[in-house]
This record gives C-alpha cells, sequence and structure tokens, in this order.
C-alpha cells in the first residue's frame, strides 16, 4: 500500500503542484479583496505567515516516515526536475532574497562577485562532484569521505568542517526569519525567530528528508513568485515591458546619466568594474563562493535523492535555471531602486522626498544626515546641525542599508500592502528552506556519522530515527537560541562557510573520485591543513589583526584603484600601540579586517586553504602507500553509471 | 572491445568532456571577466556588455552549458554501455 501511495503521488506531482500553485494565487487575490475592503495590514501580514507555514506543515506531516531511506534520501524518488526546484530553494537563503539586490545596489558591478560566484559553482557539481557521490550511494558527505579514506580520521575532519560551515549558516536563516518578521511584518523579533523556529521543525521532524524535499518545492514557488512580482509591476509601469531582466538595460543608461549630472566621478559609476573590489579580490571571491557551492555538503547531499545518476546531473541543470530566474532578476532590483533614489530622492529639498523614505527609515534602514529617516522634523534637525547644508538632500547625505531594496520596492511601484506581505512570505519560505536543508544537515551528520556509524553501530532501525529527530529538534533549538540573541557578525560569517567548504572538503571530494592515488592520510591531512590555514585567516584578520601584524607579518589592504594602504600602520603603532594588543576586536575596530596577505580580503581565505589543501593531500599520497586493488576497483565503480550503488544501507 | 577496455574509454572520453566543461567554465567565470572594462565600451539594450555578462550573459552559458553536459555525459555511458538501464 506504502509503496502504491507513493507511485501516485510521484506521478501526479505535475497535478499538484500546479493545484497549489494557484491555490497559492488565489490566496494572494483574496488577501488584496481583503485589504480593499479594509483589513488592517498586520492582520494581512499574519494571514500571509499562517497560510504559508500551515501549508509547508501540512506538507510535512503527510510526508511523515519510519523508514531510514525515506528518512535520509527521501526514497531516492525525486524526479530531475522537482529535485531541482528544491535544491534552487534550500541554496537561496534569507541572505539572497532579501539582501542580494541590496549589495548590488550598494556595490554596482562588483557585487556581480556574488552573482557569477552563487551560480558559476553548478557547473563543478554537475561535472566534479554529485554524480559520482549519487553512484556511491551514501547517507551523507562524510560517509563518503569515510569509506573513501579509510575510516572515522576522515569522518571525523568531515564532520567538523560540516558543523563550521553550516552552524552559522542555519543560524543566518533564523535571524532572517526574525528579520522579515520584525521588519515587513510588525512582530516582535524573538516573536518572529519562534515562528520560524516552529516552522523549520513542523517541516523536518516527522519526514527528514522526505519532507524536507515536498516542502522546498512549495517553498521555492512561492519565493519565485513572490521575488518576482513587485520588478515586474515596477518594469511595466516604466516601460510598458514586464521583462525588468531586459528593460534594465535602459535604466542603466538613465543611471549614467543621472550619476554625471550629480557629480560621480565616473570611476566610480555603478557599472565600472574593479572600483571597490580590485580584480585580484573579485575573481578570488568568484572562485572562493563557486568552489563553496560546490562543497557545501547540505546542497550535495539533495543530489543523493535522485532516482538515478543521469537524474542526478539533469537534476543539477535544473537547480541552476531555477536559480537563474531569481538571480538574473536581482541586478534589475538594484538598478531601478538607484534609478529611483536618484531621480527622486537626491536633490530634493528635504520636505519633498517620498513616503517609503519614512516607511523604512523607521526601522532603521534608511538614514539621511546621520539619522534613521523618522520623519521630515527629525532629518530637517539632523541636517540642519551640518554646516553649510542647503535644505537640499546630496548623495553624501543618503544612506540605505542593502536589506531595504527589495523591501521597498513594491511601496516605491506604489503598490498596495499585499505585494508587501507577497514578499514577506517569499523571504520566509526562502529562509526557512535553507535552514531546513541546512539543519538536516548536521542533524544527520550527527546521527548517522556519529551515533549510527561511530557510536552504536547496532542500533534497531527505529532507535536511529529517534535519535535523528531528537538531535534535529536539539540543534534547531539551540540555533534559535543564539539567533535570538541577535549576533552581530553572523552574515559575515555566512560568507566564511564558503571558503571554509572551499577548502576543507573541496581537495578530498575531488580527489577522491578524480585520483585513485589520493590515500587516507594524504586526504585527512589536507582537510585540516586547507581547513586550519583558512579558518586561521578568517579569525585572525577579524578578531586578533593585531596580532596579525605583530606576529604574522600582515600588512594593511589597499584601496582598490589608488593602491593607498587603508591603515598606516607604522603611524598607528607609534601613536597608540595599545590597538595592536587588543583580541577579539569588534567589527568597528580600525584593523578588523583590513590587514592580511597580499591584499586577499577574509571574504576569500579560501584563496590560501584551497591549494594548501590539494598540495599537501598530494604530497602526503606520494609519501604513503597507494590504495589497495579493492579501493581502486571501487573508485572505477563510482566512475560509471551502470550498476549498483557501492554503498547499500542496511534496509530499514 | 572486451570489458576492461570499454571501462578504459568510457573513462578516457568523461574525462575528456569533463575538461572542456571545465574550460567552458572557466572561461566564463574568469577570462571573460578580465576585460570587463573594455567590453563595457560596448552597449546592447542599454546594457555596457562587461557588465552584462556577469549580470546574466555567463549565467545563461552556465545554465545552457548543464543541460548540454547532462545530454552528452548520457551519450557517453550509453556509447560504452555503461548507462544506468531507463
Amino acid at each position: 500500500m506504502a509503496t502504491e501511495a507513493k507511485t501516485d503521488f510521484t506521478s501526479n506531482l505535475g497535478r499538484i503542484y500546479t493545484i497549489y500553485t494557484g491555490g497559492f494565487v488565489a490566496f494572494v487575490i483574496f488577501i488584496a479583496i481583503l485589504e480593499r475592503v479594509g483589513v488592517p495590514n498586520n492582520i494581512l501580514g499574519y494571514l500571509f505567515v499562517a497560510f504559508t507555514i500551515g501549508v509547508y506543515a501540512a506538507i510535512g506531516i503527510l510526508s511523515r516516515t519510519m523508514q531510514v531511506d525515506e528518512y535520509y534520501v527521501a526514497g531516492r524518488k525525486v524526479p530531475s526536475f522537482y529535485n531541482g526546484m528544491a535544491t534552487a530553494a534550500d541554496w537561496m537563503s534569507a541572505a539572497s532574497f532579501i539582501g542580494m539586490a541590496g549589495t548590488l545596489y550598494l556595490l554596482g558591478y562588483d557585487g556581480l562577485a556574488f552573482i557569477l560566484g552563487w551560480t558559476g559553482g553548478y557547473v563543478l557539481v554537475a561535472t566534479l562532484i554529485a554524480p559520482y557521490l549519487r553512484k556511491f550511494g551514501c547517507y551523507t558527505v562524510p560517509d563518503f569521505l569515510a569509506f573513501r579514506f579509510g575510516g572515522n580520521a576522515a569522518r571525523i575532519a568531515g564532520i567538523v568542517v560540516l558543523m563550521s560551515c553550516s552552524f552559522t549558516y542555519v543560524v543566518a536563516q533564523i535571524v532572517g526569519t526574525g528579520l522579515i518578521g520584525a521588519r515587513l511584518l510588525g512582530m516582535s523579533f524573538e516573536m518572529a525567530v519562534f515562528v520560524g523556529l516552529v516552522g523549520i521543525l513542523v517541516c523536518s521532524m516527522l519526514g527528514g528528508m522526505r519532507a524536507v524535499t515536498w516542502t522546498q518545492v512549495a517553498q521555492y514557488i512561492v519565493l519565485i513568485i513572490a521575488y518576482l512580482v513587485p520588478v515586474v509591476i515596477l518594469s511595466t509601469q516604466k516601460f510598458g515591458i514586464p521583462i525588468p531582466q531586459l528593460t534594465y538595460g535602459t535604466v542603466l543608461s538613465e543611471i549614467q546619466i543621472k550619476e554625471a549630472a550629480l557629480g560621480v566621478s565616473a570611476a566610480a559609476s555603478h557599472i565600472v568594474p574593479f572600483a571597490r573590489y580590485d580584480p585580484l579580490n573579485f575573481f578570488a571571491l568568484v572562485l572562493c563562493l563557486m568552489v563553496g557551492t560546490a562543497s557545501l555538503p547540505h546542497v550535495l547531499m539533495r543530489y543523493f535523492t535522485t532516482p538515478s545518476v543521469r537524474e542526478a546531473r539533469s537534476s543539477v541543470a535544473w537547480t541552476l535555471l531555477f536559480i537563474f530566474i531569481l538571480y538574473f532578476t536581482a541586478p534589475a532590483y538594484a538598478a531601478f531602486a538607484k534609478l529611483e533614489v536618484f531621480e527622486n530622492v537626491i536633490g530634493k529639498p528635504l520636505g519633498q522626498l517620498p513616503g517609503w523614505i519614512y516607511s523604512y527609515g523607521k526601522i532603521g534602514l534608511i538614514q539621511i544626515c546621520g539619522v534613521n529617516a523618522v520623519d521630515v522634523a527629525s532629518i530637517t534637525a539632523a541636517c540642519g546641525r551640518i554646516a553649510g547644508h542647503t535644505g537640499i538632500l546630496g548623495l553624501a547625505n543618503f544612506a540605505i542599508q542593502a536589506d531595504a531594496i527589495v523591501i521597498a520596492t513594491p511601496e516605491i511601484a506604489g503598490l498596495p500592502y499585499v505585494v508587501s506581505g507577497l514578499v514577506a512570505a517569499g523571504g520566509l519560505a526562502a529562509a526557512l528552506s535553507t535552514a531546513d536543508g541546512l539543519l538536516l544537515a548536521i542533524a544527520n551528520a550527527l546521527s548517522h556519522d556519529v551515533y549510527s556509524r561511530m557510536i552504536n553501530k547496532d542500533a534497531p532501525v527505529k532507535k536511529k530515527l529517534i535519535i535523528a529527530r531528537v538531535l534535529l529538534v536539539v540543534v534547531a533549538i539551540i540555533a534559535a537560541y543564539v539567533a535570538a540573541g541577535r549576533p552581530a557578525d553572523i552574515v559575515a560569517m555566512v560568507a566564511w562557510a564558503f571558503s571554509l567548504a572551499a577548502a576543507g572538503l573541496f581537495p578530498a571530494l575531488v580527489m577522491g573520485i578524480w585520483s585513485k592515488k589520493t590515500t587516507s592520510a594524504g586526504a585527512v591531512a589536507g582537510i585540516w591543513a586547507g581547513f586550519l590555514t583558512t579558518l586561521t585567516y578568517l579569525v585572525v584578520t577579524r578578531y586578533f589583526p593585531g596580532f596579525g601584524v605583530d606576529v604574522m607579518g600582515m600588512t594593511s589592504h589597499v584601496h582598490p584603484v589608488t593602491r593607498v594602504p587603508l591603515v598606516d600602520l607604522a603611524k598607528l603603532k607609534a601613536e597608540q600601540p595599545a590597538i595592536f594588543q587588543q583580541g577579539m576586536v569588534l567589527i568597528n575596530h580600525p584593523l578588523a579586517s583590513r590587514v592580511g596577505y597580499f591584499n586577499v580580503a577574509n571574504i576569500s581565505a579560501g584563496l590560501f586553504g584551497m591549494p594548501i589543501g590539494f598540495i599537501t593531500m598530494w604530497l602526503v599520497s606520494k609519501f604513503t602507500t597507494a590504495p589497495n586493488m579493492e579501493m581502486q576497483n571501487f573508485i572505477d565503480d563510482i566512475r560509471r553509471p551502470r550498476g549498483a550503488a557501492v554503498m547499500i544501507e542496511k534496509a530499514g | 572491445m572486451n570489458q576492461p577496455d570499454k571501462v578504459q574509454q568510457h573513462w578516457a572520453a568523461t574525462q575528456r568532456l569533463t575538461y572542456i566543461m571545465i574550460g567552458i567554465w572557466a572561461f566564463f567565470s574568469f577570462f571573460i571577466h578580465m576585460f570587463a572594462p573594455a567590453l563595457n565600451g560596448i552597449k546592447i539594450l542599454g546594457f555596457p556588455l562587461g557588465f552584462y555578462m556577469a549580470a546574466q550573459g555567463s549565467l545563461i552559458v552556465f545554465v545552457v552549458q548543464l543541460f548540454w553536459f547532462s545530454g552528452a555525459q548520457d551519450k557517453v555511458d550509453r556509447k560504452y554501455g555503461m548507462a544506468e538501464d531507463d
């Protein structure tokens, strides 16, 4: 019966998700009608949250399972198209949804490093890693490392890297739900974090990977509709063409004209490359983000769920297509917002700014003359304190946070609240889907790799699955607890995850598949060398920059264009030697993230760790005994799709 | 062709295809963007070409490339009898 029902479900997927999408659109229209008849905004916002989380919860509960391979890999029955959607939702986080367009607004061309880095990595996933891991047939990434590199030393190294890249990442998603709830729905931050925690647990706890898969597909549909609607309407209003990805070319031209009129130097224009990141840092960042993408366990494990190696490959292509739809829209958001600011904000008298400035100034996303833009009186007072201020808003007086761009676009376009509510639901879907995937990656590493493989190998299936769920809840609660404390550095630390994964896991995964000569000792040494190099660079440059300068011989980064050092270290040392003695410094410390080697910013720390990881692996392998014949045959086996999986779990 | 030959040839063909893919990837991830300042002199629909390549052009190449790759690798697998049963 169970298998029949499942087959029925899989063959009806198209119909089920079409009905679901239609239902969601009908719900949005219903909310729009409620708004028309005068239902207050905060009620509409709560309806959005309650409805979407309710649907995710229903999917989560319907997908409950007590079978091991359903729990860990969704029974390996997910068709490539749907796995592509689920992986896209798994991949695109709160930061992609809310923050990416804003980063592009602030950085211009150089922000495109994130667009390139977070898409191109899938070429590496498809060609170098995912199909081979699918053939291998493991439940987790450390599983593969343990099998290929002879045991628990490699498994533990893999788990440590996995934990250090995934935990801060999941905390950031929960912080994301808190911010979305607080800014868009008027909830308290703590309340929104709690709602996020519940939303994550109902989706993942009962059904593991199976439930997460089908909710992620549902979440993708919500988030992509929510992302496209505001900017499509904006493009239609302005150009009569509902394709913002094409029309923003004209916007870019207009931006350049405005920039010239406002006195922005040509070298600092929105479209000019390498004005904020020099070429070395731009390409280093692209590389670290791409290679990190190809090594992050919560992404790789999604490709364990397809029915075949062939479908694992096509699934990566679908994933990238679904991600592409959002990522090639983000620069359009940035351009439209920038033009709005240049046309209707900068150069206007303080009394005549558009209303959206104050809506987002109130929640701390827009500052004018150094204060939050709460109302006309407060900014007039603040600008009045600046000597020689004429009452006309200048470029230098205006600051907008990256997170404001996507959130503010519906109001910039003059759209009703229902669209803002839709954006909130989309952001929530992005945060929850990524959190689900990460949480599962962490909890599965603990339950499968640590408990079932190392502590109690003979545990009965039922006990394994109970342990898996208990660990899932525990990790989720710890993550929510950390998130509720609003850790200041969390967003920056997410970017670290890519460098850590790139240096810690990528060499071992690639060499494990592509080189028969890489030995267990080589791999373990390489993982630690790459991971620790990267971690050291990150921690020293960010938290102990004085130590970095004094003991490790680091130098100041230089300005990307003028090449002048950001900090005159010798002068600072002479005037304020105490600055160099401080440890665990705050983000606004004069040296924090401003020193390093070869001018490489710490966000690209993987640039050091990756080659060190590869070289160590190669060198140590050269001097240790090559893998035996059995292992070499096993490597041959994972290289060809035909035949049974190499590692077959005990049926459960 | 006996079985060990087929295994070797399948892997050689797979490697060749992979190297081509990595070559295309490297070209559109890094090489072309090194010329972004010069490419920006060319404008298409208002887009400076250098900006366009990083914002859309390379991404489109990656997407098309991956669908092509998944078909091409399947052909390689079938040619040497290494594909999974349909």
